[in-house]
């Protein structure tokens, strides 16, 4: 039983209520879905325009307003521009530099973590002070050092995939090492001990027993290498100069440049397919991510 | 179990004496090669390095070494060296026409000076080939066969009989084209070159026609005693200066020059030409403003919407933060390139759809598109700063929020007292990091706008968007205009100097150097 003025009183409570959730929380709601569509339009407008066989830049302004598969069969069908070529090497190169990285990541990291050494302060400067100079700035003296190395061994100088990935494992040790040396210090020194005295080698314990224990910072360098290497351009378009050794960086950049317009509907497709390991691995390491970034930061 | 290591560690020597093995036998095939190309330098390198790997590697102990060799040696070769290497370009005038020996450059000239002698005898002439390379077999008007390629002067050959046109019938090893196949080549038979004698000054058998050769002769006359060229038509001569290049009193100059040591041209030539000193002047202040709007614009962003979605009774704030970080998630260069197609003025989705067919020049006004691009960047970047932002947030303790609200802090207070300073402790770091990566962002300016609009008062192709890095990648390997490497790598290390002086700067205030023990 309620009276007129009881029910009109918990009325008016339920709106001020509801006008405080909104106050604190609600209005965040609102505030997200603006984010999500400035976040999430560009996204939307590619792969509309990757199922949209108008194929052009005019007329692929209506999103979502077809949907067939024209534009990816022009894609994998196209022999001007070998995409499928295209892929197979980048996820190549960048799957070796990133198996690579970590591995020479971690032999470092190992090293300076339980070692101790003479050099070895210098070392860990070097280090730091190395990976304030980005390799792409020294592009020119890479591409002249390959151009030299191509009369020794041809099969890792210019214009080889090989000799890219050597290039870009030059340059791994630089970035990652730190955080992995600082992953490295956070596990106890009492585990290689125990190890040890139970008789197993150096090397032994370096690869069942510790690298175990760092696979979260192990994901995220390898994640993180995977990513630069598929985006590098500078150098790989340097280095690969025929087309059916370039990677999608270096391939569809030239493929949209020469004609931006007319094959738009066809870029968006590669876009799309080349996007999709990137996206799909980010999504899968995603925890390892946010701890991993924020490690660096403290180094 | 003691067998069961002892069995493995068996198989592990073997594996490492395999690979040793390997790395010698290459190493060894390195330094024939090296020798053979006479490069003492690297042959002496090569040899250090492979013996220096085998003692780390066969000897007991050096634990250190064996765990840092690997990525020592390459970061040595590929990050070290090609530091070293650059300040060594920098100080010389590699680039194109200019990428040899002075040898080279010579015989080049020559070459291309070749003319052919106005009263030259008729050779009938025979187009042979072999493995793609073209060989050329003359009836000489005394009768003799003779025959030769690019590479090898003529030589008499003995036993060919001639066809019914007098023209030579063919030689063993070779296949004799016929027209067709002389047509179908017709830009190498007419590049086919080839010399009386070794030395080309005594002239050269070329045809214009894959019937009959000519005799050619050098117009420019190699004096080698006196270093100079002579031009028998005109009379004019070419000394070499000391610069890689034959030049005239009058100022002409020969093609193709050579490589040489200039000391400080290139940078003084930065720094005086208003060619290249005004637009790199404008270029490194936009290089600066870049980065840093870059960094504040990403940070604000990823900061608002770290605080406005960490909060504890928002519900589904995991899904709009997964979604809200894909930007980060599709690669750079892609979403460069997608951008420039929305920001197309004529038919992008921008001007199209959002601003109702309006024809806003997004980039090719030059605000305008220094504007979209630090928008565009602010679209690539927030979310790194949104996720590191929201784990800083999630890093302060209950206690101290609870604390300042007991103590009557609103949450502006809260806010400006507690989750600012703690966001810019952990954060400082990666600020100075992102502002690093941003003044170097490549892929992002290249993609989007190529550097452009031009500017107009130079000939080279520097643009209002361009950053020191695709400047210098234009100089260097852009189309049109010669490649100059010597100039692109002293804008290296201007970009070298610049990134190592602020990182020094925020790396004393950071205090990073006192964490290494």
């Amino acid at each position: 039983m309620s009276t007129p003025e009881a029910s009109s009183h918990a009325r008016g409570l339920a709106r001020a209520r509801q006008r405080r959730w909104f106050r604190q929380v609600g209005w965040r709601h609102v505030a997200a879905i603006f984010a999500l569509a400035y976040a999430l339009f560009p996204l939307l407008y590619v792969v509309s325009v990757s199922f949209d066989s108008t194929g052009t830049l005019t007329g692929s302004n209506r999103l979502f307003s077809s949907f067939d598969l024209d534009n990816y069969r022009d894609l994998v069908g196209n022999t001007d521009a070998p995409f499928v070529k295209w892929m197979v090497n980048t996820l190549l190169i960048a799957t070796i530099t990133s198996v690579g990285t970590v591995f020479l990541g971690a032999l470092a990291a190992y090293a300076f973590s339980r070692m101790r050494f003479t050099g070895r302060r210098l070392g860990l400067l070097t280090l730091l002070l190395v990976q304030m100079f980005p390799q792409l700035v020294a592009v020119v003296a890479v591409f002249l050092l390959m151009l030299g190395i191509s009369e020794v061994f041809p099969s890792i100088g210019l214009g080889t995939r090989s000799g890219l990935i050597l290039v870009y494992l030059g340059g791994a040790l630089g970035v990652n090492t730190f955080l992995m040396y600082g992953f490295f210090n956070t596990i106890p020194v009492s585990i290689d001990e125990a190890a040890r005295i139970d008789g197993a080698s150096h090397a032994r314990t370096f690869f069942t027993i510790i690298l175990p224990l760092v696979i979260p910072v192990l994901a995220v360098v390898a994640l993180l290498s995977f990513i630069v290497a598929t985006n590098e351009f500078v150098l790989a378009s340097v280095m690969l100069t025929d087309p059916d050794s370039q990677t999608v960086a270096v391939g569809l950049y030239s493929y949209v440049a020469q004609a931006q317009s007319k094959n738009w509907g066809v870029f968006a497709a590669g876009a799309v397919l080349a996007a999709l390991p990137v996206v799909i691995l980010f999504i899968a390491l995603q925890r390892f991510i946010v701890s991993g970034l924020t490690a660096g930061s403290v180094k | 179990m003691v067998a069961g290591v002892r069995g493995a560690s068996v198989w592990a020597w073997l594996i490492k004496l395999a690979l040793l093995a390997c790395l010698n036998a290459l190493g060894l095939q390195a330094l024939f090669i090296l020798a053979g190309l006479e490069n003492w330098i690297a042959f002496g390198l090569v040899a250090v390095t492979v013996l220096a790997l085998d003692f780390i590697y066969l000897k007991p102990g050096l634990l250190p070494a064996k765990y840092l060799a690997p990525g020592l040696i390459l970061l040595a070769v590929f990050q070290i060296f090609v530091i070293v290497y650059t300040t060594y370009i920098s100080f010389t005038n590699y680039g194109d026409q200019r990428n040899g020996t002075k040898d080279d450059a010579v015989a080049q000239i020559i070459r291309t000076s070749l003319e052919r002698v106005p009263d030259s005898p008729q050779y009938a002439l025979t187009i042979v080939e072999r493995d793609d390379e073209l060989g050329m077999l003359v009836a000489s008007p005394d009768g003799a066969i003779r025959f030769g390629t690019n590479d090898d002067p003529l030589t008499s050959v003995e036993g060919v009989g001639l066809d019914a046109l007098g023209r030579p019938e063919g030689i063993e090893g070779w296949k004799t084209l016929d027209l067709a196949q002389v047509i179908e080549r017709q830009s190498d038979v007419f590049d086919l070159t080839v010399q009386a004698t070794d030395d080309v000054s005594n002239g050269a058998l070329k045809t214009s026609d894959g019937q009959t050769a000519f005799v050619y002769t050098p117009v420019l006359e190699w004096d080698e005693k006196a270093d100079t060229f002579t031009d028998t038509e005109t009379g004019l001569r070419y000394t070499d200066g000391g610069r890689g290049l034959f030049r005239a009193e009058s100022g002409e100059t020969l093609t193709p020059g050579w490589r040489v040591v200039v000391g400080f041209e290139n940078y003084t030539k930065a720094l005086t030409d208003p060619e290249i000193r005004d637009p790199l002047i404008r270029v490194t202040v936009w290089t600066f403003v870049f980065a840093t709007l870059s960094v504040l614009m990403c940070f604000g962003a990823g900061l608002a919407m770290a605080l406005v979605f960490n909060h504890p009774r928002l519900r589904g704030k995991k899904l709009y933060r997964s979604l809200l970080i894909l930007p980060y998630a599709f690669p750079a260069f892609l979403s460069a390139l997608v951008w420039a197609g929305l920001l197309n003025p004529e038919f992008g989705f921008i001007n199209q759809v959002i601003f109702g067919g309006a024809d806003i020049p997004w980039l090719s006004d030059p605000y305008l598109a220094r504007f979209s691009v630090l928008m565009v960047n602010m679209w690539l970047g927030y979310p790194y700063m949104f996720l590191v932002c929201t784990g800083a947030l999630q890093a302060i303790p209950e206690d101290s929020l609870e604390a300042a609200s007991m103590d009557g802090a609103g949450g502006w207070r809260t806010l400006v007292s507690i989750k600012l300073p703690a966001i810019l402790v952990a954060t400082g770091p990666l600020l100075i990091a992102t502002f690093a990566f941003n003044f170097n962002n490549f892929n992002l300016i290249f993609m989007l706008t190529r550097g452009w609009p031009r500017f107009t008062d130079t000939t080279y192709d520097v643009g209002a968007t361009d950053l020191l890095i695709t400047m210098v990648y234009k100089i260097a390997f852009g189309s049109g205009g010669g490649r100059d490497y010597g100039l692109a790598s002293a804008l290296s290390i201007v970009i070298f100097v610049i990134v190592a002086v602020v990182s020094i700067v925020s790396f004393r205030r950071t205090r990073a150097l006192e964490e290494l023990n």
